[in-house]
Protein backbone atom coordinates (compact mmCIF):
# COMPACT_ATOMS: atom_id res chain seq x y z
CA UNK A 1 0.00 0.00 0.00
CA UNK A 2 0.98 3.64 -0.42
CA UNK A 3 1.40 5.87 2.61
CA UNK A 4 -1.12 8.74 2.66
CA UNK A 5 0.09 12.22 1.80
CA UNK A 6 1.98 13.93 4.60
CA UNK A 7 1.62 10.85 6.81
CA UNK A 8 5.00 11.40 8.47
CA UNK A 9 4.42 15.09 9.01
CA UNK A 10 1.01 14.49 10.57
CA UNK A 11 2.20 11.63 12.75
CA UNK A 12 5.19 13.69 13.90
CA UNK A 13 2.82 16.02 15.75
CA UNK A 14 0.87 13.21 17.35
CA UNK A 15 3.98 11.38 18.44
CA UNK A 16 5.81 14.41 19.83
CA UNK A 17 2.67 15.45 21.72
CA UNK A 18 2.35 12.06 23.37
CA UNK A 19 6.05 11.58 24.02
CA UNK A 20 6.23 14.99 25.63
CA UNK A 21 3.55 13.82 27.99
CA UNK A 22 5.55 10.69 28.77
CA UNK A 23 8.93 12.38 29.14
CA UNK A 24 7.74 15.73 30.47
CA UNK A 25 7.81 18.98 28.55
CA UNK A 26 11.37 19.72 29.70
CA UNK A 27 12.43 16.73 27.59
CA UNK A 28 10.91 18.07 24.39
CA UNK A 29 14.18 17.54 22.52
CA UNK A 30 14.30 13.91 23.63
CA UNK A 31 10.73 13.42 22.40
CA UNK A 32 11.73 14.86 19.04
CA UNK A 33 14.72 12.51 18.86
CA UNK A 34 12.51 9.50 19.49
CA UNK A 35 10.16 10.60 16.72
CA UNK A 36 13.04 11.07 14.31
CA UNK A 37 14.23 7.62 15.27
CA UNK A 38 10.82 6.08 14.58
CA UNK A 39 10.81 7.65 11.11
CA UNK A 40 14.32 6.32 10.41
CA UNK A 41 13.17 2.84 11.34
CA UNK A 42 10.07 3.13 9.19
CA UNK A 43 12.18 4.34 6.31
CA UNK A 44 14.55 1.37 6.63
CA UNK A 45 11.98 -1.33 7.15
CA UNK A 46 9.21 -0.13 4.84
CA UNK A 47 11.64 0.26 1.97
CA UNK A 48 12.17 -3.48 1.93
CA UNK A 49 9.02 -4.89 3.40
CA UNK A 50 6.47 -2.38 2.10
CA UNK A 51 4.19 -0.06 4.05
CA UNK A 52 2.33 -1.91 6.81
CA UNK A 53 -1.44 -2.26 6.90
CA UNK A 54 -1.79 0.51 9.48
CA UNK A 55 1.24 2.77 9.13
CA UNK A 56 0.15 5.20 11.85
CA UNK A 57 -0.17 2.40 14.37
CA UNK A 58 3.22 1.02 13.30
CA UNK A 59 4.90 4.38 13.84
CA UNK A 60 3.18 4.91 17.14
CA UNK A 61 4.11 1.43 18.39
CA UNK A 62 7.71 2.01 17.34
CA UNK A 63 7.82 5.32 19.18
CA UNK A 64 6.23 3.71 22.22
CA UNK A 65 8.78 0.90 22.36
CA UNK A 66 11.61 3.34 21.95
CA UNK A 67 10.12 5.47 24.73
CA UNK A 68 10.01 2.45 27.02
CA UNK A 69 13.67 1.73 26.23
CA UNK A 70 14.63 5.28 27.05
CA UNK A 71 12.62 5.28 30.26
CA UNK A 72 14.17 2.01 31.43
CA UNK A 73 17.69 2.96 30.51
CA UNK A 74 17.66 6.53 31.77
CA UNK A 75 15.29 6.19 34.69
CA UNK A 76 17.94 7.04 37.20
CA UNK A 77 19.68 9.77 35.21
CA UNK A 78 16.63 11.71 34.14
CA UNK A 79 13.47 12.98 35.68
CA UNK A 80 10.58 12.47 33.38
CA UNK A 81 6.97 13.60 33.50
CA UNK A 82 6.30 14.79 37.06
CA UNK A 83 2.62 13.92 36.74
CA UNK A 84 3.50 10.31 36.14
CA UNK A 85 6.17 10.28 38.83
CA UNK A 86 6.25 6.96 40.56
CA UNK A 87 4.36 5.11 37.84
CA UNK A 88 7.47 5.29 35.69
CA UNK A 89 9.74 4.05 38.44
CA UNK A 90 8.58 0.47 38.69
CA UNK A 91 8.62 -2.01 35.86
CA UNK A 92 5.13 -3.19 36.92
CA UNK A 93 3.50 0.15 36.34
CA UNK A 94 5.77 1.55 33.64
CA UNK A 95 4.47 -0.36 30.63
CA UNK A 96 0.75 -0.03 31.43
CA UNK A 97 1.16 3.69 32.19
CA UNK A 98 2.89 4.32 28.87
CA UNK A 99 0.39 2.10 27.07
CA UNK A 100 -2.44 4.23 28.40
CA UNK A 101 -0.81 7.43 27.25
CA UNK A 102 -0.54 6.06 23.74
CA UNK A 103 -4.26 5.26 23.52
CA UNK A 104 -6.14 7.13 20.81
CA UNK A 105 -8.19 9.41 23.06
CA UNK A 106 -5.23 10.37 25.16
CA UNK A 107 -3.36 11.43 22.03
CA UNK A 108 -6.08 13.86 20.98
CA UNK A 109 -5.80 15.59 24.34
CA UNK A 110 -2.02 15.58 24.08
CA UNK A 111 -2.22 17.53 20.83
CA UNK A 112 -4.44 20.12 22.48
CA UNK A 113 -2.16 20.25 25.51
CA UNK A 114 0.82 21.16 23.33
CA UNK A 115 -1.26 23.52 21.21
CA UNK A 116 -2.43 25.42 24.29
CA UNK A 117 1.06 25.34 25.78
CA UNK A 118 2.46 26.87 22.58
CA UNK A 119 -0.01 29.75 22.81
CA UNK A 120 1.28 31.08 26.12
CA UNK A 121 1.33 34.83 26.60
CA UNK A 122 5.08 34.93 27.11
CA UNK A 123 5.55 34.02 23.47
CA UNK A 124 4.96 36.52 20.68
CA UNK A 125 2.19 35.49 18.31
CA UNK A 126 4.57 34.86 15.44
CA UNK A 127 6.61 32.57 17.68
CA UNK A 128 3.46 30.70 18.70
CA UNK A 129 2.58 30.10 15.06
CA UNK A 130 6.09 28.94 14.18
CA UNK A 131 6.13 26.62 17.18
CA UNK A 132 2.77 25.08 16.28
CA UNK A 133 3.95 24.50 12.73
CA UNK A 134 7.15 22.92 13.92
CA UNK A 135 5.92 20.75 16.79
CA UNK A 136 2.32 19.96 15.89
CA UNK A 137 2.45 20.01 12.12
CA UNK A 138 5.91 18.50 11.66
CA UNK A 139 7.30 21.25 9.42
CA UNK A 140 11.07 21.69 9.56
CA UNK A 141 12.70 25.07 10.10
CA UNK A 142 13.54 25.17 6.39
CA UNK A 143 9.98 24.43 5.37
CA UNK A 144 8.60 27.10 7.69
CA UNK A 145 11.18 29.62 6.49
CA UNK A 146 10.23 28.99 2.89
CA UNK A 147 6.50 29.18 3.61
CA UNK A 148 6.99 32.51 5.40
CA UNK A 149 9.54 33.72 2.84
CA UNK A 150 11.84 34.32 5.76
CA UNK A 151 15.45 33.40 6.39
CA UNK A 152 16.36 30.03 7.87
CA UNK A 153 18.36 31.78 10.59
CA UNK A 154 15.48 34.01 11.63
CA UNK A 155 13.00 31.16 11.91
CA UNK A 156 15.50 28.91 13.63
CA UNK A 157 16.20 31.56 16.22
CA UNK A 158 12.51 32.13 16.77
CA UNK A 159 11.78 28.43 17.20
CA UNK A 160 14.81 27.67 19.35
CA UNK A 161 13.95 30.46 21.76
CA UNK A 162 10.31 29.48 21.88
CA UNK A 163 11.21 25.86 22.56
CA UNK A 164 13.53 26.85 25.36
CA UNK A 165 10.73 28.79 26.95
CA UNK A 166 8.31 25.91 26.48
CA UNK A 167 10.76 23.39 27.90
CA UNK A 168 11.34 25.64 30.92
CA UNK A 169 7.67 25.57 31.84
CA UNK A 170 7.10 23.07 34.60
CA UNK A 171 4.28 21.20 33.01
CA UNK A 172 2.06 21.19 29.97
CA UNK A 173 -1.16 23.15 29.86
CA UNK A 174 -4.03 21.36 31.61
CA UNK A 175 -6.86 21.11 29.09
CA UNK A 176 -9.18 19.53 31.65
CA UNK A 177 -9.51 22.72 33.72
CA UNK A 178 -12.48 24.68 32.27
CA UNK A 179 -11.49 28.13 33.53
CA UNK A 180 -7.90 27.93 32.30
CA UNK A 181 -9.08 26.48 29.01
CA UNK A 182 -11.49 29.36 28.47
CA UNK A 183 -8.82 31.91 29.37
CA UNK A 184 -6.27 30.53 26.91
CA UNK A 185 -8.73 29.79 24.11
CA UNK A 186 -8.68 33.26 22.48
CA UNK A 187 -4.89 33.07 22.08
CA UNK A 188 -5.25 29.64 20.47
CA UNK A 189 -7.91 30.97 18.09
CA UNK A 190 -5.65 33.85 17.20
CA UNK A 191 -2.65 31.60 16.45
CA UNK A 192 -4.74 29.27 14.29
CA UNK A 193 -6.26 32.24 12.52
CA UNK A 194 -2.79 33.61 11.78
CA UNK A 195 -1.67 30.21 10.57
CA UNK A 196 -4.63 30.02 8.22
CA UNK A 197 -4.03 33.53 6.94
CA UNK A 198 -0.37 32.82 6.36
CA UNK A 199 -1.56 30.13 3.99
CA UNK A 200 -4.38 32.11 2.46
CA UNK A 201 -2.73 35.48 1.95
CA UNK A 202 0.87 34.64 2.67
CA UNK A 203 3.91 35.52 0.68
CA UNK A 204 4.93 32.04 -0.48
CA UNK A 205 4.68 31.60 -4.22
CA UNK A 206 3.94 27.91 -3.87
CA UNK A 207 0.21 27.35 -3.98
CA UNK A 208 0.63 23.85 -2.62
CA UNK A 209 2.56 25.08 0.41
CA UNK A 210 -0.05 27.68 1.15
CA UNK A 211 -2.94 25.27 0.80
CA UNK A 212 -1.12 22.97 3.23
CA UNK A 213 -0.90 25.74 5.83
CA UNK A 214 -4.63 26.34 5.45
CA UNK A 215 -5.38 22.65 5.85
CA UNK A 216 -3.21 22.39 8.94
CA UNK A 217 -5.01 25.33 10.53
CA UNK A 218 -8.36 23.69 9.73
CA UNK A 219 -7.26 20.37 11.14
CA UNK A 220 -6.13 21.95 14.42
CA UNK A 221 -9.26 24.12 14.63
CA UNK A 222 -11.36 20.97 14.26
CA UNK A 223 -9.44 19.43 17.17
CA UNK A 224 -10.31 22.41 19.35
CA UNK A 225 -13.98 22.13 18.34
CA UNK A 226 -14.00 18.45 19.20
CA UNK A 227 -13.00 19.13 22.81
CA UNK A 228 -15.93 19.61 25.21
CA UNK A 229 -14.55 22.95 26.47
CA UNK A 230 -13.55 23.98 22.95
CA UNK A 231 -16.93 24.02 21.22
CA UNK A 232 -17.63 27.73 21.80
CA UNK A 233 -19.32 30.16 19.38
CA UNK A 234 -15.92 31.71 18.59
CA UNK A 235 -14.45 28.27 17.80
CA UNK A 236 -17.35 27.53 15.46
CA UNK A 237 -16.95 30.94 13.82
CA UNK A 238 -13.22 30.40 13.32
CA UNK A 239 -13.78 27.02 11.70
CA UNK A 240 -16.58 28.50 9.59
CA UNK A 241 -14.33 31.29 8.39
CA UNK A 242 -11.62 28.81 7.45
CA UNK A 243 -14.01 26.53 5.55
CA UNK A 244 -15.68 29.39 3.69
CA UNK A 245 -12.39 30.93 2.61
CA UNK A 246 -10.69 27.62 1.84
CA UNK A 247 -13.67 26.77 -0.39
CA UNK A 248 -12.43 29.49 -2.74
CA UNK A 249 -8.83 28.28 -2.85
CA UNK A 250 -9.26 26.14 -6.01
CA UNK A 251 -10.34 29.24 -7.94
CA UNK A 252 -7.63 31.63 -6.78
CA UNK A 253 -4.97 30.51 -9.20
CA UNK A 254 -5.88 29.79 -12.80
CA UNK A 255 -4.58 27.04 -15.05
CA UNK A 256 -1.64 29.24 -16.09
CA UNK A 257 -0.54 29.57 -12.45
CA UNK A 258 -1.64 33.20 -12.26
CA UNK A 259 -3.51 34.82 -9.43
CA UNK A 260 -7.09 35.56 -10.34
CA UNK A 261 -9.16 38.22 -8.67
CA UNK A 262 -12.37 37.54 -6.86
CA UNK A 263 -14.18 39.01 -9.87
CA UNK A 264 -12.56 36.86 -12.49
CA UNK A 265 -12.55 33.55 -10.62
CA UNK A 266 -14.32 30.61 -12.15
CA UNK A 267 -16.76 30.09 -9.32
CA UNK A 268 -17.61 26.60 -10.51
CA UNK A 269 -14.15 25.64 -9.18
CA UNK A 270 -15.09 26.66 -5.66
CA UNK A 271 -15.57 23.79 -3.28
CA UNK A 272 -19.32 23.76 -2.69
CA UNK A 273 -19.17 21.08 -0.01
CA UNK A 274 -16.64 23.01 2.03
CA UNK A 275 -18.65 26.22 1.65
CA UNK A 276 -21.79 24.40 2.84
CA UNK A 277 -19.84 23.08 5.84
CA UNK A 278 -18.72 26.64 6.53
CA UNK A 279 -22.27 27.93 6.46
CA UNK A 280 -23.38 25.11 8.75
CA UNK A 281 -20.60 25.98 11.23
CA UNK A 282 -21.47 29.66 11.02
CA UNK A 283 -25.04 28.82 12.03
CA UNK A 284 -23.71 26.87 15.00
CA UNK A 285 -21.57 29.90 15.89
CA UNK A 286 -24.65 32.08 16.15
CA UNK A 287 -25.50 31.09 19.70
CA UNK A 288 -24.84 33.20 22.75
CA UNK A 289 -24.05 36.88 22.74
CA UNK A 290 -20.44 36.84 21.71
CA UNK A 291 -19.67 38.56 18.39
CA UNK A 292 -16.04 38.03 17.43
CA UNK A 293 -13.99 39.14 14.46
CA UNK A 294 -14.20 35.51 13.32
CA UNK A 295 -18.00 35.71 13.17
CA UNK A 296 -17.76 38.82 11.03
CA UNK A 297 -15.08 37.56 8.72
CA UNK A 298 -16.95 34.29 8.28
CA UNK A 299 -20.11 36.23 7.52
CA UNK A 300 -18.27 38.28 4.87
CA UNK A 301 -16.91 35.10 3.32
CA UNK A 302 -20.41 33.60 3.35
CA UNK A 303 -21.75 36.57 1.36
CA UNK A 304 -19.17 35.80 -1.34
CA UNK A 305 -19.92 32.09 -1.16
CA UNK A 306 -23.61 32.75 -1.68
CA UNK A 307 -23.10 34.81 -4.84
CA UNK A 308 -23.22 32.56 -7.92
CA UNK A 309 -21.57 35.34 -9.98
CA UNK A 310 -19.39 38.24 -8.87
CA UNK A 311 -22.14 40.64 -10.01
CA UNK A 312 -24.58 39.00 -7.60
CA UNK A 313 -22.50 39.98 -4.56
CA UNK A 314 -24.47 41.79 -1.88
CA UNK A 315 -21.99 44.64 -1.35
CA UNK A 316 -24.29 46.50 1.02
CA UNK A 317 -24.20 43.54 3.37
CA UNK A 318 -20.42 43.36 3.06
CA UNK A 319 -20.00 47.06 3.82
CA UNK A 320 -22.09 46.80 6.98
CA UNK A 321 -20.16 43.72 8.10
CA UNK A 322 -16.92 45.66 7.60
CA UNK A 323 -18.41 48.50 9.65
CA UNK A 324 -18.96 46.06 12.49
CA UNK A 325 -15.52 44.54 12.02
CA UNK A 326 -14.02 48.02 12.33
CA UNK A 327 -15.69 48.37 15.70
CA UNK A 328 -14.64 44.90 16.93
CA UNK A 329 -11.10 44.85 15.58
CA UNK A 330 -10.08 48.00 13.75
CA UNK A 331 -7.03 47.87 11.51
CA UNK A 332 -5.94 49.79 8.41
CA UNK A 333 -6.32 46.65 6.30
CA UNK A 334 -9.91 46.16 7.42
CA UNK A 335 -10.51 49.85 6.67
CA UNK A 336 -9.01 49.40 3.21
CA UNK A 337 -11.26 46.41 2.54
CA UNK A 338 -14.24 48.40 3.69
CA UNK A 339 -13.32 51.17 1.26
CA UNK A 340 -13.04 48.67 -1.59
CA UNK A 341 -16.49 47.29 -0.78
CA UNK A 342 -17.87 50.84 -0.72
CA UNK A 343 -16.28 51.47 -4.13
CA UNK A 344 -18.09 48.41 -5.45
CA UNK A 345 -21.33 49.83 -4.26
CA UNK A 346 -20.94 53.56 -4.78
CA UNK A 347 -18.26 53.91 -7.41
CA UNK A 348 -14.48 54.42 -7.50
CA UNK A 349 -14.53 58.14 -6.53
CA UNK A 350 -16.31 57.35 -3.30
CA UNK A 351 -13.89 54.47 -2.67
CA UNK A 352 -10.86 56.72 -3.08
CA UNK A 353 -12.43 59.28 -0.80
CA UNK A 354 -12.92 56.69 1.92
CA UNK A 355 -9.35 55.41 1.52
CA UNK A 356 -8.22 59.00 2.01
CA UNK A 357 -9.86 59.04 5.42
CA UNK A 358 -8.15 55.89 6.76
CA UNK A 359 -6.43 57.20 9.86
CA UNK A 360 -3.35 55.05 10.15
CA UNK A 361 -2.91 54.40 6.44
CA UNK A 362 0.85 55.00 6.75
CA UNK A 363 0.92 51.48 8.21
CA UNK A 364 -0.13 50.22 4.80
CA UNK A 365 3.06 51.59 3.23
CA UNK A 366 4.69 48.19 2.72
CA UNK A 367 1.52 46.40 1.67
CA UNK A 368 1.38 45.87 -2.12
CA UNK A 369 -2.40 45.74 -2.25
CA UNK A 370 -2.72 49.25 -0.87
CA UNK A 371 -1.26 50.95 -3.96
CA UNK A 372 -2.86 48.21 -6.07
CA UNK A 373 -6.28 49.17 -4.72
CA UNK A 374 -5.59 52.85 -5.43
CA UNK A 375 -4.46 51.91 -8.95
CA UNK A 376 -7.56 49.85 -9.52
CA UNK A 377 -9.92 52.61 -8.51
CA UNK A 378 -8.03 55.22 -10.56
CA UNK A 379 -8.13 52.88 -13.54
CA UNK A 380 -11.84 52.46 -13.13
CA UNK A 381 -12.44 56.15 -13.30
CA UNK A 382 -10.30 56.34 -16.41
CA UNK A 383 -7.16 57.99 -15.00
CA UNK A 384 -4.63 55.66 -16.58
CA UNK A 385 -1.54 57.65 -15.68
CA UNK A 386 -2.34 57.85 -11.99
CA UNK A 387 -3.33 54.18 -12.04
CA UNK A 388 -0.04 53.15 -13.65
CA UNK A 389 1.95 55.01 -11.01
CA UNK A 390 0.14 53.16 -8.24
CA UNK A 391 0.54 49.77 -9.89
CA UNK A 392 4.25 50.46 -10.36
CA UNK A 393 4.52 51.22 -6.66
CA UNK A 394 2.64 48.01 -5.90
CA UNK A 395 4.93 46.06 -8.20
CA UNK A 396 7.94 47.27 -6.24
CA UNK A 397 6.37 45.83 -3.08
CA UNK A 398 5.27 42.50 -4.58
CA UNK A 399 6.34 39.53 -2.49
CA UNK A 400 6.47 36.73 -5.03
CA UNK A 401 6.49 36.07 -8.79
CA UNK A 402 2.75 35.43 -8.82
CA UNK A 403 1.99 38.83 -7.38
CA UNK A 404 4.54 40.41 -9.72
CA UNK A 405 2.94 38.83 -12.79
CA UNK A 406 -0.48 39.97 -11.68
CA UNK A 407 0.66 43.55 -11.10
CA UNK A 408 2.68 43.69 -14.31
CA UNK A 409 -0.49 42.86 -16.22
CA UNK A 410 -2.19 45.76 -14.51
CA UNK A 411 0.67 48.13 -15.40
CA UNK A 412 0.40 46.87 -18.99
CA UNK A 413 -3.35 47.45 -19.01
CA UNK A 414 -2.79 51.07 -17.93
CA UNK A 415 -0.15 51.65 -20.61
CA UNK A 416 -2.36 50.28 -23.34
CA UNK A 417 -5.27 52.30 -21.98
CA UNK A 418 -7.38 49.17 -21.73
CA UNK A 419 -10.93 49.65 -20.57
CA UNK A 420 -10.97 48.83 -16.87
CA UNK A 421 -11.90 45.36 -15.82
CA UNK A 422 -12.53 44.93 -12.16
CA UNK A 423 -9.54 43.07 -10.78
CA UNK A 424 -9.08 43.64 -7.11
CA UNK A 425 -7.55 40.68 -5.40
CA UNK A 426 -9.20 39.15 -2.44
CA UNK A 427 -7.99 41.46 0.26
CA UNK A 428 -6.34 40.19 3.37
CA UNK A 429 -7.75 41.29 6.65
CA UNK A 430 -4.39 41.89 8.20
CA UNK A 431 -0.95 42.93 7.16
CA UNK A 432 2.01 40.68 6.68
CA UNK A 433 4.27 41.10 9.67
CA UNK A 434 1.45 42.60 11.66
CA UNK A 435 1.34 39.52 13.80
CA UNK A 436 2.71 41.07 16.96
CA UNK A 437 0.16 43.88 17.06
CA UNK B 1 17.20 -15.54 -16.09
CA UNK B 2 19.91 -15.36 -13.48
CA UNK B 3 19.87 -14.28 -9.89
CA UNK B 4 21.73 -11.39 -8.39
CA UNK B 5 21.99 -9.80 -5.03
CA UNK B 6 21.90 -6.07 -4.57
CA UNK B 7 23.86 -4.96 -1.53
CA UNK B 8 22.95 -1.44 -0.47
CA UNK B 9 25.43 0.89 1.15
CA UNK B 10 25.09 4.43 2.34
CA UNK B 11 22.62 6.23 4.51
CA UNK B 12 19.88 8.69 4.01
CA UNK B 13 20.85 12.21 5.02
CA UNK B 14 20.35 12.50 8.77
CA UNK B 15 18.83 15.96 8.86
CA UNK B 16 15.59 15.47 7.03
CA UNK B 17 12.15 16.76 7.79
CA UNK B 18 9.33 14.23 8.18
CA UNK B 19 8.05 15.27 4.76
CA UNK B 20 11.46 14.74 3.17
CA UNK B 21 11.80 11.34 4.82
CA UNK B 22 8.45 10.30 3.48
CA UNK B 23 9.46 11.49 0.02
CA UNK B 24 12.66 9.40 0.22
CA UNK B 25 10.66 6.38 1.18
CA UNK B 26 8.11 6.90 -1.56
CA UNK B 27 10.89 7.04 -4.15
CA UNK B 28 12.22 3.77 -2.87
CA UNK B 29 8.75 2.17 -2.84
CA UNK B 30 8.17 3.31 -6.41
CA UNK B 31 11.45 1.77 -7.54
CA UNK B 32 10.65 -1.50 -5.78
CA UNK B 33 7.15 -1.54 -7.18
CA UNK B 34 8.42 -1.13 -10.69
CA UNK B 35 10.97 -3.92 -10.27
CA UNK B 36 8.30 -6.15 -8.78
CA UNK B 37 5.79 -5.50 -11.53
CA UNK B 38 8.36 -6.45 -14.14
CA UNK B 39 9.08 -9.66 -12.26
CA UNK B 40 12.62 -8.80 -11.20
CA UNK B 41 12.23 -9.26 -7.46
CA UNK B 42 13.08 -12.79 -6.40
CA UNK B 43 13.00 -11.84 -2.73
CA UNK B 44 12.51 -8.34 -1.37
CA UNK B 45 15.23 -8.84 1.22
CA UNK B 46 15.73 -7.04 4.50
CA UNK B 47 17.26 -3.99 6.04
CA UNK B 48 20.18 -4.77 8.33
CA UNK B 49 20.78 -3.24 11.75
CA UNK B 50 23.83 -1.02 11.88
CA UNK B 51 25.47 -2.59 14.88
CA UNK B 52 26.21 -6.27 15.28
CA UNK B 53 29.18 -8.50 16.05
CA UNK B 54 32.04 -9.63 13.92
CA UNK B 55 33.45 -13.07 14.71
CA UNK B 56 36.98 -13.53 13.50
CA UNK B 57 39.54 -16.28 12.91
CA UNK B 58 40.34 -19.55 14.54
CA UNK B 59 40.12 -18.00 17.97
CA UNK B 60 36.55 -17.07 17.13
CA UNK B 61 37.15 -13.72 18.69
CA UNK B 62 34.03 -11.61 18.89
CA UNK B 63 34.17 -7.93 18.11
CA UNK B 64 31.60 -5.17 18.15
CA UNK B 65 31.04 -3.96 14.70
CA UNK B 66 31.18 -3.76 11.79
CA UNK B 67 33.42 -0.79 12.41
CA UNK B 68 33.39 0.62 8.95
CA UNK B 69 32.50 4.12 7.96
CA UNK B 70 28.76 4.65 7.73
CA UNK B 71 28.92 4.84 3.96
CA UNK B 72 30.65 1.43 3.76
CA UNK B 73 28.24 -0.53 5.91
CA UNK B 74 25.85 -2.81 4.08
CA UNK B 75 22.43 -1.79 5.31
CA UNK B 76 20.22 -4.05 3.28
CA UNK B 77 19.97 -6.61 0.53
CA UNK B 78 17.55 -7.78 -2.13
CA UNK B 79 17.50 -10.74 -4.50
CA UNK B 80 16.94 -9.82 -8.11
CA UNK B 81 16.24 -11.76 -11.27
CA UNK B 82 17.78 -10.39 -14.44
CA UNK B 83 18.94 -11.58 -17.83
CA UNK B 84 22.62 -11.08 -17.15
CA UNK B 85 24.99 -8.87 -15.18
CA UNK B 86 24.69 -5.81 -17.47
CA UNK B 87 20.91 -6.10 -17.20
CA UNK B 88 21.08 -6.31 -13.39
CA UNK B 89 23.39 -3.28 -13.35
CA UNK B 90 20.88 -1.38 -15.47
CA UNK B 91 18.13 -2.25 -12.98
CA UNK B 92 20.23 -1.07 -10.05
CA UNK B 93 20.59 2.38 -11.57
CA UNK B 94 17.05 3.29 -10.54
CA UNK B 95 17.87 2.87 -6.86
CA UNK B 96 17.20 6.10 -4.93
CA UNK B 97 20.15 5.40 -2.63
CA UNK B 98 22.41 6.50 -5.49
CA UNK B 99 20.94 9.98 -5.45
CA UNK B 100 21.79 10.24 -1.78
CA UNK B 101 25.42 9.37 -2.52
CA UNK B 102 25.14 5.70 -1.61
CA UNK B 103 26.03 2.64 -3.67
CA UNK B 104 24.55 -0.60 -4.89
CA UNK B 105 26.83 -3.59 -5.21
CA UNK B 106 25.52 -6.01 -7.83
CA UNK B 107 26.76 -9.57 -7.35
CA UNK B 108 25.72 -12.58 -9.41
CA UNK B 109 24.71 -15.52 -7.28
CA UNK B 110 26.92 -18.41 -8.23
CA UNK B 111 24.94 -21.25 -9.71
CA UNK B 112 25.78 -24.56 -8.08
CA UNK B 113 24.94 -27.49 -10.27
CA UNK B 114 24.39 -30.49 -8.04
CA UNK B 115 24.00 -33.00 -10.85
CA UNK B 116 27.57 -32.76 -12.01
Amino acid sequence: MEPSDHLFRREAGRMVATLTRVFGVHNLALAEDVVQDAFCRALEVWKFRGVPENPSAWLLATAKNRALDVLRRQRTAHTFAPELGRLLESEWTLAPAVEELFAANAIKDDLLRIMFSCCQPRLAEEAQVALILNILCGFSVNEIASAFVSSHAAIEKRITRAKKLLAASKRLFDVAAPAEFAARLPAVHRALYLLFNEGYHGASAETAVRAELCHEAMRLAALVLAHPHGATPASYALSALMCLNAARLPGRVNAGGNLTSLFEQDRSLWDGKLAAEGIRLLELAATGTELTEYHLEAAIASVHARAPQAEDTDWAAIVSLYDLLMSVRPSPVVALNRAIAIAQQEGPERGLEVIGTIEDRDRLAGYPFYPAALGELELRRGRHNAARKHFRAALALARNPMERRFLKQRVGACERGDPPEPAILEPATRLQGEVTS
Amino acid sequence: MSEFTFLFRGTDPTVQSPEEMQKSMEKWLAWFKELGEKGHIKYPGHPLERAGRVVRGKQKSVHDGPYAEAKDIVNGFTLIEAKDLPHAVELSKGCPILEAGGSVEVRPIRVVCLDM
